[in-house]
């Protein structure tokens, strides 16, 4: 369960270069992703924004090999991505990426548990080791007590919760989210912010697409995207200020006088 | 502290001044927290000199330091009255901002969408900085529902900031 390859050092985890997307040709060529180059270091929480259309559902999944790119290359761990065959790229998605997404897709036949285990199972895990993984999981998500329940008896924040404990099952290098707050009320969107910040302490790095402005700023780094390319990147961690100057801040932003 | 603010936590009973302050920082949560110890007793002196609240030394407690209860006059009353039904609302000051934008296009002093990245980075930090003063507190909480509208007062203002990224992308108002 090596989260990384210690001989990398410095070397991002997940890196790209001059990675595109095209569909269609000629006039009605539609570049969703147009020469990007991006690396991402071990344990670091990156958000995508950008209006819809701007291409960052497609980068994700070429990131995450559930998509061949057009042109470009992709490293995960220092492994080439964009040259694998069919079987390493269903390997791939299997033990090194979870994935998250903004309608769930959790199975609604199957209980939280059942859903969870599902990965760890079609990888060859012993139920047994598959159910106590799961479990374990479900707790670290908050949902200890709601394993047997299903989809459809569960909250959207809930159920979310439920789809990253799956993400979680193989201890992926990377989870990758599109859009994972896209169908949640506040209330469980900050469920959803707390569990994202947890698994950031806890050194998981994390690619979130998004255009809720609530999730980008929670990232280590946003970067913003615009007709398939990169327009602008924010450092958002470290920076200006301390906590000393943000108690303040929270009073003037609330409207209290000094 | 507000002066009206101040009336109003007196009107459930009279109290001394350092329960209208735990009521207070209890309602604020951590918007609450620069909040200074001694700002409400300044305004409860102001009270008692316009005459909208009355204060009469209690006796126990002796370890306390103030002793000092503060109840509503009739005219206290009365103004705490209005301010309920008052509906004067504070706005978010976007003209400062927008004029910013015109008169550094107008007259060269910088790129309207350098000033509008760096406003977005800004308020993108403050809704950090809330988000994670939410996360901390327990849903629910009277202090949550506070941060949850700087929340939702920051998105609007990304929102506007992108819309501001639109109107001046591309366009070159030179004088």
């Amino acid at each position: 369960m090596n989260k990384t390859n210690e001989s990398d050092g410095a070397a991002p985890l997940l890196r790209a270069r001059g990675l595109s997307k095209h569909y269609g040709k000629d006039a009605s060529l539609v570049r969703a992703v147009d020469g990007v180059d991006l690396d991402v270091d071990a344990g670091e929480t990156l958000a995508v924004t950008g209006p819809s259309g701007c291409g960052k559902s497609t980068l994700l999944h070429l990131l995450g090999g559930l998509d061949r790119a057009s042109a470009g290359e992709i490293w995960l761990a220092g492994q080439r991505v964009d040259e694998m065959g069919e079987r390493a790229l269903a390997r791939l998605r299997r033990e090194a990426v979870g994935f998250v997404f903004q309608a769930f897709h959790l199975m609604d036949e199957l209980t939280a548990v059942e859903n969870v285990e599902l990965p760890a199972l079609l990888a060859g895990q012993s139920p047994r080791a598959a159910r106590r993984r799961a479990a374990g999981l479900l707790e670290r998500v908050g949902l200890a007590d709601r394993a047997g329940f299903l989809p459809s008896a569960l909250s959207g924040g809930q159920r979310q919760r439920v789809a990253v404990a799956r993400a979680l099952v193989a201890d992926p290098l990377v989870v990758l989210a599109d859009e994972p707050t896209g169908n949640l009320d506040s209330e469980s969107t900050l469920d959803v912010l707390r569990l994202f910040d947890r698994l950031h302490e806890a050194g998981q790095t994390l690619v979130i697409v998004t255009h809720d402005a609530r999730i980008a700023a929670t990232a280590d780094r946003l970067i913003s995207m615009r007709d398939g390319a990169f327009v602008d990147q924010t450092r958002l961690t470290g920076g200006t200020g301390g906590t000393g100057g943000t108690r303040g801040s929270l009073g003037a932003l609330a409207g209290l006088e000094g | 502290m507000q002066q009206e603010v101040v009336l109003a936590m007196l009107a459930k009973e009279p109290s001394h001044g350092y329960e209208l302050r735990a009521r207070l920082q209890q309602a604020l949560g951590p918007a609450g927290d620069a909040m200074n110890a001694g700002q409400i007793y300044v305004t409860l002196s102001r009270l008692e000199k316009a005459g909208l609240v009355s204060c009469e030394q209690s006796a126990g407690l002796p370890d306390r330091p103030d002793r000092k209860v503060y109840a509503l006059t009739a005219s206290g009353q009365r103004r705490v009255a209005d301010w309920i039904t008052d509906t004067t609302w504070p706005g978010p000051g976007l003209a400062e901002f927008h004029l910013k934008l015109i008169a550094a296009a107008a007259a060269r002093l910088a790129d309207p969408l350098t000033i509008i990245d760096a406003q977005r980075r800004e308020l993108l930090r403050s809704l950090r900085d809330t988000q994670r003063a939410a996360m901390a507190e327990p849903d629910r909480s009277d202090a949550a529902l506070l941060l949850e509208g700087i929340v939702l007062r920051l998105q609007a203002d990304l929102r506007w900031l992108e819309a501001c990224e639109r109107h001046w992308t591309g366009r070159k108002d030179q004088p």
